[in-house]
């Protein structure tokens, strides 16, 4: 393990080798000591080209729980806005000796090329480039999936994967890494993922993913998926118009007080209700769904740091120079 | 420190312990661990994975044959002590096990450290620095199967099975019937 670039790459031992040292991770965010000596002496640096909130502040307690020391960088107010390229700037990283850098990037595949260069020698993770993939996120979902649906079945959630589960990946597909993330890794961990869309925010050549597409939402919670994963709609990546009004975005895909009404009447379900945040709500979700004993929201903001805790520990505390083939540092 | 079955060709195994010795210096540690409490009061038995948390469960047993108020289960506990290792970056990426203390906890109990081997002390140093992050014991001890000596820290165990003089390139094998289906320690040495 080298990088973290996206999920489609990831293989299902690795998937849950990090889901299981998360679980470790997560025991230790219970105790009253929540700190790690692991990666001592080691630096970590978010380089963050486009806004985030949980993603950077999560990144941030994961590698300080780790005892790593956090350099933050927004690309606002810093040389970027004086039209630094990214290959400088990862050099001044580089200078500074990161051990890990953390990237989010506007552009798709930004984290790779970072990775695939020698301007910098560290572990790259990508937290979120363009359209393309946020892995960290959809493991903190397969994370959050396992965990519950362990609990319910009652069995010990280590070294499980989600074979079997059934789960509606549900808004805007087309500007949505978390979706195609979340396709990717739970299609691997062995769980159905169905996509539920407007056709104007499904992407071209989605027939060649590995997952059933419906543009009917009533008739797939009719279904009784183990989950439905509500994805922000997002506003500020829309050029054109893609539906015709929020009223009625929400009135065919949103999930609404009488979608979450339905979901209730069918007694004996432990469907839960997903979302990566940050939420529209009464758009694409309504607060009461939010707010529901179904909803994980939060579990998935706290599932995040374990997460990300598991990734920063596996890339960085061992000795990379020991690791076997090229090909597999290339992946993970 | 000791895996099984990665012994090489050309080496000489010499079996320093059989299944009757092991229990009965199991049998003595626990007589002693609880002879040094003065009864079973507070104390509590951890395991450092992956062969000392079986043997902390067999001294438990063997601790409630002569105390019968004790509930062996609720005695031990596993701590992990990767996250704590001072040679996590000269090897492969390690992942973590889980750490599982008794429900009472360890705060204020005598906490007994049981492992299989004591050899450079890295391992007892990581697992004292684990320990304090998951609580505060009035006392710790340690327990180990075979002390083969070598110290690199100013470490000693308090309870020992066996001492065993070794030279460093000889390899101390433990093996324990929960994991390896057979209970003996070898010494594996150049021919």
């Amino acid at each position: 393990m080298k990088h973290l670039l996206s999920t489609e790459s990831l293989s299902a031992v690795d998937a849950v080798r990090i889901l299981d040292t998360a679980e470790e991770m997560a025991a230790v965010g219970e105790r009253e000591v929540k700190k790690l000596p692991a990666l001592r002496g080691r630096t970590v640096v978010n380089l963050f080209f486009e806004d985030s909130t949980r993603t950077r502040i999560s990144f941030e307690a994961a590698a300080k729980r780790l005892s790593a020391d956090v350099i933050n960088f927004a690309a606002k107010g810093s040389s970027v806005s004086k039209g630094e390229s990214l290959k400088d700037t990862a050099q001044t990283l580089e200078a500074m000796s990161a051990d890990a850098v953390v990237i989010r990037h506007w552009a798709s595949g930004a984290p790779a090329r970072l990775a695939a260069s020698d301007w910098i020698d560290a572990a790259v993770i990508n937290a979120g480039d363009g359209t393309h993939e946020h892995p960290t996120q959809a493991l903190l979902d397969a994370f959050t999936l396992r965990r519950h649906w362990s609990r319910v079945a009652g069995r010990p959630s280590l070294g499980g994967d989600l074979a079997g589960l059934r789960i509606a990946i549900v808004g805007d597909v087309l500007h949505s890494r978390v979706a195609r993330s979340n396709l990717w890794l739970l299609t691997t961990l062995g769980a159905e993922v169905t996509l539920v869309a407007p056709p104007t925010l499904l992407p071209v050549g989605i027939d060649s993913w590995p997952c059933r597409v419906s543009f009917d939402l009533d008739e797939v919670l009719a279904t009784g998926p183990d989950a439905i994963m509500m994805l922000r709609v997002q506003g500020e990546r829309m050029n054109a118009a893609f539906f015709p009004s929020t009223r009625e975005y929400t009135r065919t895909w949103g999930f609404d007080d009488e979608r979450l009404a339905a979901l209730e009447a069918s007694a004996g379900k432990d469907t839960i209700i997903m979302h990566p945040g940050p939420m529209n709500r009464g758009l694409e979700i309504s607060s009461a769904a939010a707010d529901s004993p179904r909803s994980t929201i939060l579990a998935q903001v706290r599932n995040g740091v374990s997460v990300r805790m598991a990734v920063l520990y596996l890339l960085l505390s061992g000795d990379d120079s020991a690791q076997p083939t090229p090909a597999q540092e290339a992946t993970v | 420190m000791s895996a099984p079955s990665s012994e090489s060709p050309g080496s000489v195994f010499r079996t320093v312990l059989g299944n009757a010795d092991i229990d009965r210096a199991l049998t003595r540690i626990a007589h002693e661990i609880l002879e040094s409490n003065k009864g079973s009061e507070d104390l509590v038995l951890l395991g450092i994975p992956r062969r000392g948390f079986p043997l902390a469960q067999r001294l438990a047993r063997k601790i409630a044959r002569t105390d019968a108020t004790v509930d062996p289960e609720r005695m031990v506990g596993r701590l992990d002590v990767t996250m704590f290792r001072d040679d996590l970056r000269r090897h492969p990426t390690r992942p973590p096990g889980p750490t599982r203390l008794p429900p009472a906890g360890i705060d204020n109990k005598v906490v007994v450290l049981v492992d299989d081997v004591l050899y450079s002390g890295r391992t007892i140093r990581a697992a004292l620095d684990a320990i304090v992050d998951v609580g505060r014991p009035r006392i710790v001890r340690l327990a180990v199967l075979v002390d083969r000596g070598h110290r690199e820290l100013p470490i000693r165990a308090d309870h020992v099975g066996k001492n065993l003089p070794t030279s460093s390139a000889e390899k101390v094998r433990v093996r324990i019937s929960e994991i390896d289906s057979v209970d003996e320690v070898v010494i594996e040495g150049p021919a």
